[in-house]
C-alpha cells in the first residue's frame, strides 16, 4: 500500500496515456473505412478538449499575459468544438440505407 | 468541487470520447456516438468551470460564444468536396491552442499549480516542450497543407538543395534548444524554440506533393493528438491525455492506411518530392490505337450488362457528377442491373472522402464497396465504370517493379468483361504514368468532361 500511494503522479499520467494508446489502436481499427472523414473531423472536435487547459488560464482575475492567451486558445478551441461536432453531424446524416 | 470528484467527471468524459469513436464502427451506430462526444465535451468544460480557480467568466464567455458561432458557420456552410482543406485548418487551429496553452503555463504557471520552490518542475518544463514543439508544428504544417489543398499555392512538391540537411539542423536546433529551457527556464529560449518548430513544420509539408495529401492530412490529425497529450502531462489532466492518445493513435493509423494504399513507406512520405518529376516521364501514346466511343453507346452497353461496377475517383468530385451517377446507377437498377461502386482508399483527398462525396448524392451506403470487398467480383463483372479515377485502375502497379506507383493495390477493372473510361484526354493522372488499360481491346474511352458525359449517358438511358 504504502508504495502505490508514493507513485509520481508522471506515472499514473504515462498508466494512462499508455492505456489510451491501446484503446485508441483496437477502436480505432473497428472504424469502417466508409466513416474514416467523420472519425477525423470527430477526433478533430474532440482533441479540442484542450480547451480545459485554455480555460484555467482565461479565468483568475489577474492573468496578464497568460489569461490573453488561455483567452485566445478558448476561441480557437471552440471555433473547433462546434465546427467539428456539426460538420461530423452534417456527414453522419448523410450516410443512409435506401428503402 | 473536489479534485477526486473533478478527476471522476474527466474520466467519464474520457470514456464518452471513446464511445464515440467506438460509434463510428458502422454507419448506423455513428450518429449516437457523436452525441457521446458532445455529452463528453459538455462534461470535460463544465467540470473544468467548476473549479475554485476560475474566477473572471468574460473573455471565456466572449471566446466560446465568437468561436462557436465562426465554427458552426463553417460547418453548416462548407462543401463536401472542401473536406480536407477544412479538416487541415482546423488541425492548425488545434496546433495554436496548444502552443497557447503551453505558453500559458510558462507565463501563468501558478494557475495550473504546476510551481515548486525552483519555479515551474522540471518535469512540467519537459513536458510543456514536448507539447509546444508539437503543437507549433502541427500549426504551421496544417496552414502549409490547408493552403496546397485550397489551391492558394502549387500542389506541387516545393524541393530545394539541402532540404533534409536544414530539416535535420532545425531539429537538433529545437532539441538544444529544449534541453536548455528545461535547464533554465529561459522564457526567450522557450518561445526561439517555438519559432523554430514553426518553420520546421513549413519546411515539413511544403515538399510534400498534392498525391501524397491523404497521408499529410491523417499525419497532421495524429500530431495534433500528441500536441494535446502532451499538454494533458503538463496539466496532469486524464481527459486531455486520453484524448490526446485517441487522436494520436487514430491519425498515425489512418497515415499507414493511406501509406499501404499506395504502397509508399511513411518515411518516403515525409521525404516529399513525389510527382515531381511526373511531367519528363513520356506517356508512349502515339503508337497506341484506343477505341472511343460515345454516351449513346456506353448507355447501350450498361443498360444490356448484368452487372455494373462503377469505379469513381476524385476527377468526379472535381467534375461535381456525383449527383449525375447517382442518376444513372438509378436508372440502372431501374433496368434490371445490379449496380455497385468500388472505392480505392486512396481515391479521394482524405481517408473515406469518397464515401462521404457519395453519400452526400444519396447512394446507399451498402451499394459502395471497399477494394478488398469488390476485386474478386470484378472478373465476373460486365462492366466496370471508371470516371475520374486512373492511377487506382492501372496494372502497372502489378506489372512493372520500376514504376512510381509499383505495389500498390489496385482495382482490378481490366478483368471485367468491358471497360468504359470516362476521361479528359489520355493524360496521364498524379503518378505521371501511362494507363495500359486504355488500349485494351475491351476497353472504351469516353472523352470528355465527367459530368457532361455522365448527363448524356443519363439522356440516353431514359430515351
Amino acid at each position: 500500500m504504502e508504495q502505490i500511494l508514493h507513485v509520481h503522479p508522471l506515472i499514473l499520467s504515462i498508466t494512462v496515456f499508455v492505456l489510451a494508446v491501446f484503446v485508441g489502436y483496437y477502436v480505432v481499427w473497428s472504424v469502417t473505412p466508409a466513416l474514416h472523414t467523420p472519425l477525423m473531423s470527430v477526433t478533430n472536435a474532440i482533441s479540442s478538449v484542450i480547451i480545459v487547459g485554455a480555460l484555467l488560464a482565461a479565468t483568475p482575475l489577474e492573468g496578464g499575459i497568460g489569461k490573453l492567451f488561455g483567452g485566445i486558445a478558448v476561441g480557437l478551441a471552440a471555433v473547433n468544438i462546434f465546427g467539428g461536432f456539426t460538420v461530423t453531424q452534417r456527414m453522419l446524416q448523410m450516410f443512409k440505407k435506401k428503402k | 468541487m473536489s479534485a477526486n470528484l473533478a478527476a471522476i467527471l474527466y474520466l467519464i468524459a474520457g470514456v464518452l470520447f471513446i464511445m464515440a469513436l467506438r460509434g463510428l464502427s458502422s454507419p448506423k451506430s455513428a450518429r449516437q456516438g457523436n452525441l457521446f462526444g458532445i455529452a463528453g465535451m459538455v462534461i470535460a468544460v463544465g467540470t473544468t468551470l467548476a473549479q475554485s480557480s476560475v474566477e473572471d467568466y468574460l473573455w471565456i464567455a466572449i471566446g466560446i460564444v465568437a468561436g462557436g458561432l465562426i465554427g458552426t458557420t463553417i460547418a453548416l456552410k462548407i462543401k463536401m468536396t472542401a473536406m480536407p482543406q477544412l479538416v487541415a485548418g482546423f488541425h492548425s487551429l488545434v496546433g495554436l491552442a496548444a502552443v497557447l496553452v503551453a505558453g500559458a503555463t510558462l507565463h501563468s504557471p501558478e494557475v495550473f499549480g504546476i510551481t515548486d520552490e525552483a519555479g515551474i518542475r522540471l518535469i512540467s518544463r519537459i513536458e510543456m516542450s514536448i507539447g509546444v514543439v508539437i503543437g507549433a508544428l502541427t500549426f504551421t504544417g496544417s496552414i502549409i497543407a490547408f493552403a496546397k489543398l485550397q489551391e492558394l499555392m502549387t500542389g506541387v512538391p516545393l524541393v530545394f538543395k539541402g532540404q533534409h540537411l536544414v530539416n535535420l539542423c532545425l531539429l537538433l536546433g529545437i532539441v538544444a534548444l529544449a534541453v536548455l529551457f528545461c535547464l533554465t527556464q529561459s522564457p526567450t529560449l522557450f518561445w526561439i524554440m517555438t519559432g523554430l518548430a514553426l518553420l520546421f513544420g513549413v519546411l515539413l509539408i511544403m515538399p510534400i506533393g498534392g498525391a501524397d495529401m491523404p497521408v499529410v492530412i491523417s499525419m497532421l490529425n495524429s500530431y495534433s493528438g500528441w500536441a494535446a497529450a502532451g499538454i494533458g502531462f503538463t496539466l496532469e489532466n486524464t481527459v486531455l491525455i486520453i484524448v490526446g492518445a485517441l487522436v494520436g493513435s487514430s491519425g498515425a493509423i489512418l497515415s499507414y492506411i493511406m501509406c499501404k494504399a499506395m504502397n509508399r513507406s511513411f518515411i518516403s512520405v515525409i521525404m516529399g518530392g513525389f510527382g515531381a518529376t511526373a511531367s519528363t516521364i513520356s506517356t508512349g501514346a502515339k503508337d497506341k490505337t484506343v477505341k472511343p466511343g460515345s454516351a449513346e453507346d456506353a448507355a447501350f452497353i450498361m443498360s444490356n450488362a448484368g452487372s455494373v461496377v462503377i469505379v469513381p475517383g476524385y476527377g468526379l468530385a472535381v467534375a461535381q457528377a456525383q449527383h449525375a451517377i447517382r442518376e444513372m446507377g438509378d436508372l440502372l437498377k431501374k433496368a434490371g442491373v445490379n449496380v455497385r461502386y468500388a472505392i480505392h482508399p486512396v481515391a479521394g483527398r482524405m481517408p473515406g472522402h469518397m464515401n462521404v462525396l457519395l453519400a452526400e448524392a444519396n447512394v446507399s451506403y451498402d451499394e459502395v464497396f471497399e477494394l478488398d470487398d469488390i476485386n474478386s467480383d470484378l472478373p465476373n463483372t460486365d462492366v466496370a465504370f471508371v470516371i475520374g479515377a486512373n492511377d487506382v485502375t492501372n496494372p502497372l502497379a502489378k506489372t512493372d517493379p520500376s514504376s512510381p506507383i509499383a505495389g500498390m493495390p489496385i482495382l482490378d477493372v481490366e478483368k471485367a468483361k468491358t471497360v468504359l473510361f470516362v476521361k479528359r484526354s489520355l493524360a496521364p493522372g498524379y503518378a505521371g504514368i501511362d494507363n495500359p488499360v486504355f488500349y485494351n481491346q475491351n476497353t472504351m474511352m469516353l472523352f470528355g468532361d465527367a459530368k457532361k458525359m455522365v448527363e448524356e449517358i443519363v439522356k440516353a438511358l431514359q430515351a
